[in-house]
């Protein structure tokens, strides 16, 4: 297993009153899998990504990778946050290679990697531009092969298209989908969009209302290469809905 | 950890943990309390000790009992007074002209293209600069001082009353209206209350100023007020009255800016209610 | 500088000269109080022909630049600790509350109690003005630094010196140097004050002499002077800005 995490619990404390935001969870990624993490606002999901990430200690519980524990971030696991977070500093080639630099390769191999991650993502064009002159778009394409030019295994996604438009975000749906058939990472990604999830899924596990539990995990059989509009695809989407929609009556009492 | 742990960092940023309110005050007062015991070794050690005349470091003891003894003999009040009166008529006098003419230039266009060109003009010349001439027009009575706060306040005050009327968002005016506002309306119930927030920022920074240069022209050519005490202990190195009158001066600073902060919380409820 | 600028400032000057001239004529106030721009400019003229302007500007820009590189160099020091390491912080922080209110120039007396007439007061205190402001918008930049800058650098590999050296730095920069920016403005400010007592030199000398022998076109030659030099200074910081810091605004798209 790439990803074991046992008894995952933790609680924020603000002004001395305690929030319960995870509730023990257990879950398994395996290798070069694609699961997807589904819920409600508020549900959880977020904390127990930054949790795998290494961003925030649990309460209780614990994170293994590769079977050994976690305890911080790490080159081992990227992540692709959702406002972006490219340094502004950096041109579009700076923030790619800034792994590769902390790492110490010699130049030539830098700009090597460099130049094959942003022509995987499409923007070998703008390698000396600066994020301030990107659209939104293009700069969660530069985040996207920031984080694969450093080769790490695991890739952490936290709603990575939550602050773009329906069209773009659909083409950066299909542009992940297209990446993950060549790069073969195992995946954590969450999101709130069920029809998201459905699409680039191999399994989506649905979170609780806080405090988050497990509700339910689908399993999803669909062919690689996938058909927004097959029946298939409906059905699973109509059945992941009615299970998330019981959590979201929830939240709203 | 000396410096903030990586694991810190990854949670909180730089800030760390956020503290409770109990635990911010208690570090603050601990080290208030640090300071003042440090002051304090420092100044009984020079006293002891003295490798210079104790007079230029005084212990916190000094400095207080040298206050106490003007008070004691009725000097205090009068300077205190004469600095507070000059600070409050200059700085009423100076918010008045520049909420006038902001919230004016702000809606005006015609008056902010007269008005807005002199400011930027005598905006880059330090208010200090001016004191002299204030001297030399109106003499070195209770005008020119008065007057030279007045001068000196009312420009960063203009400014951002004009920026808070500028930042209005035009979609709230439209509201209005659309709603049967007419222009009385949009003034008193929608431009004031949008403006307040930055014309309060633009008042707490003209009582600071005002305390900031009172100081200045009390030194040239006054009898009474607290920086006249500064000065005047030039003479006899009375350090102890200095350092008590800076205190003060302090204090009073803090106060000032503290009642407007008081206001803005009453005014503002809007921005943080709990 | 735009048309309307211009235009705005030649209108001030064209006001200023009616008053003035009108007022000679019409005899409302005495001449030498309201000096005309031809009695402005001609003080200014002899100031320079006679080398002593230059001086005075030199002597006031030396101190200035002394006083605030010496705050500046502390200020950074400081303020970079004080961000990093919260006991460091949580110490200075109450200090520093207590002294910030306390009016700058209240102190000035006492630093020429204590260094004497000579330039050791004037750097001192200009140093002591410009450093507690510097050290608090330092400090402040620095904790701004957004965390999840920090984290993502963290999950490309970034260990606790990767992080100070390549995002903490990087992004606290603008607002360091825009801090530094403020104080020299500060130091500017103060530094006239400054030179109304206990100075035989400087432009705040220079214009206090105008009172002194009455002669107020020398008082607004010397604001002028100060005001001009002010915004050249601030122009060109502000130029420097924009050159290191062409990432925050190279013609955004959005």
């Amino acid at each position: 297993m790439k990803i074991r995490v046992r008894g995952l619990s933790r609680t924020f404390v603000a002004q001395g009153r305690e929030t319960p935001a995870l509730l023990d969870v257990d879950l398994e990624v395996a290798a070069h899998e694609f699961v997807c993490l589904l819920g409600p606002s508020g549900c959880g999901k977020s904390t127990l990504l930054n949790i795998v990430a290494g961003f925030l200690r649990p309460t209780a519980g614990e994170v293994r990778v590769d079977e050994r524990p976690v305890t911080g971030p790490g080159a081992d696991r990227g992540v692709v946050f959702q406002e972006y977070v490219l340094f502004p500093w950096l041109t579009v080639a700076g923030n790619v290679e800034f792994g590769l630099r902390l790492k110490g390769a010699p130049a030539a191999e830098r700009r090597g990697i460099v130049a094959r991650y942003l022509e995987l993502v499409g923007l070998a064009a703008h390698a000396e531009k600066y994020p301030v002159q990107l659209s939104g778009g293009m700069k969660q394409r530069v985040a996207i092969a920031r984080a694969l030019a450093n080769s790490p295994e695991i890739i952490l996604m936290d709603e990575p298209f939550g602050a773009l438009d329906a069209q773009t975000r659909e083409v950066l749906q299909d542009e992940l989908g297209r990446i993950q058939r060549v790069e073969h990472k195992t995946v954590l990604f969450v999101t709130h969009s069920i029809r998201e999830a459905v699409y680039l899924a191999d399994r989506v596990i649905v979170m609780t209302s806080a405090p988050g539990r497990i509700k339910q995990v689908f399993t999803i059989k669909l062919p690689e290469v996938r058909d927004r509009f097959a029946p298939e695809f409906t059905h699973y989407e109509s059945e992941i809905t009615r299970v998330v929609k019981e959590e979201v009556a929830k939240v709203h009492e | 950890m000396f410096l903030s742990s990586v694991p810190e960092m990854m949670e909180w940023g730089l800030r760390g943990a956020s503290r409770s309110r109990r635990d911010a005050l208690r570090w603050r007062l601990a080290s208030l309390a640090v300071f003042l015991a440090l002051w304090s070794v420092a100044g009984g050690l020079v006293e002891l000790t003295k490798p210079f005349n104790p007079l230029f470091l005084p212990a916190p003891w000094v400095v207080i009992g040298a206050l106490l003894e003007l008070a004691r003999k009725g000097q205090l009040w009068v300077h205190v007074a004469a600095t507070l009166e000059r600070v409050a008529v200059g700085f009423s006098v100076g918010a008045v002209l520049a909420l006038a003419l902001g919230l004016l230039a702000g809606q005006v266009r015609a008056v902010r293209n007269v008005v807005e060109p002199v400011v930027e003009l005598l905006r880059p010349i330090p208010p200090l600069a001016m004191l002299p001439l204030f001297i030399v027009w109106v003499g070195i009575g209770e005008g020119s001082k008065v007057g030279f706060i007045t001068y000196a306040t009312f420009f960063p005050m203009f400014v951002t009353t004009v920026h808070g009327v500028a930042q209005i968002d035009g979609r709230l005016l439209r509201a209005a209206q659309s709603l049967g506002a007419r222009p009385r309306h949009l003034f008193f119930r929608v431009i004031l209350p949008a403006a307040l927030p930055d014309v309060l920022t633009g008042l707490r920074l003209g009582v600071a100023l005002s305390f900031f240069v009172i100081v200045i022209s009390e030194f040239v050519g006054a009898e009474n007020g607290l920086g006249y005490l500064i000065n005047d202990g030039r003479n006899f190195f009375l350090v102890p009255q200095m350092l008590g009158a800076a205190l003060l001066l302090g204090l009073l600073g803090y106060a000032g800016n503290g009642l407007v902060r008081v206001l803005e919380r009453r005014v503002l409820r809007w921005q943080h209610p709990r | 500088m735009s048309r309307t600028r211009i235009l705005a400032l030649l209108g001030v000057l064209v006001a200023w000269a009616a008053v003035s001239y009108g007022n000679r004529r019409l005899g409302v106030m005495a001449p030498a109080l309201l000096p005309t721009p031809g009695e402005v400019a001609t003080v200014f003229a002899e100031t320079v022909r006679d080398g002593s302007l230059p001086r005075h500007v030199a002597t006031s820009l030396a101190r200035v630049a002394v006083g605030f590189g010496l705050a500046a160099v502390a200020a950074l020091a400081l303020g970079l600790l004080a961000a990093m390491c919260v006991p460091v912080r949580l110490m200075v922080e109450p200090i520093i509350e207590f002294v910030r209110p306390i009016p700058p120039l209240a102190f000035l007396p006492m630093f020429l109690v204590w260094f004497g007439l000579g330039e050791g007061s004037k750097v001192a205190f200009i140093g002591y003005t410009t450093f507690f402001p510097m050290f608090v918008a330092i400090a402040a930049a620095v904790l701004r630094v957004d965390v999840t800058l920090l984290r993502a650098a963290a999950s490309l590999g970034a260990g606790h010196l990767d992080l100070i050296r390549r995002v903490i730095l990087p992004a606290a920069l603008p607002g360091i140097i825009v801090a530094l920016r403020l104080g020299f403005a500060l130091a500017l400010f103060v530094i006239v004050g400054a030179e109304f007592m206990g100075a035989d030199a400087g432009l705040g000398h220079l214009i206090m002499e105008g009172r002194t022998f009455f002669v107020p076109a020398q008082i607004v030659m010397g604001a002028l002077v100060l005001g001009l030099l002010g915004s050249i200074v601030n122009a060109l910081l502000l130029a420097t800005e924009r050159r290191l810091f062409r990432w925050r605004e190279a013609g955004a798209t959005s």
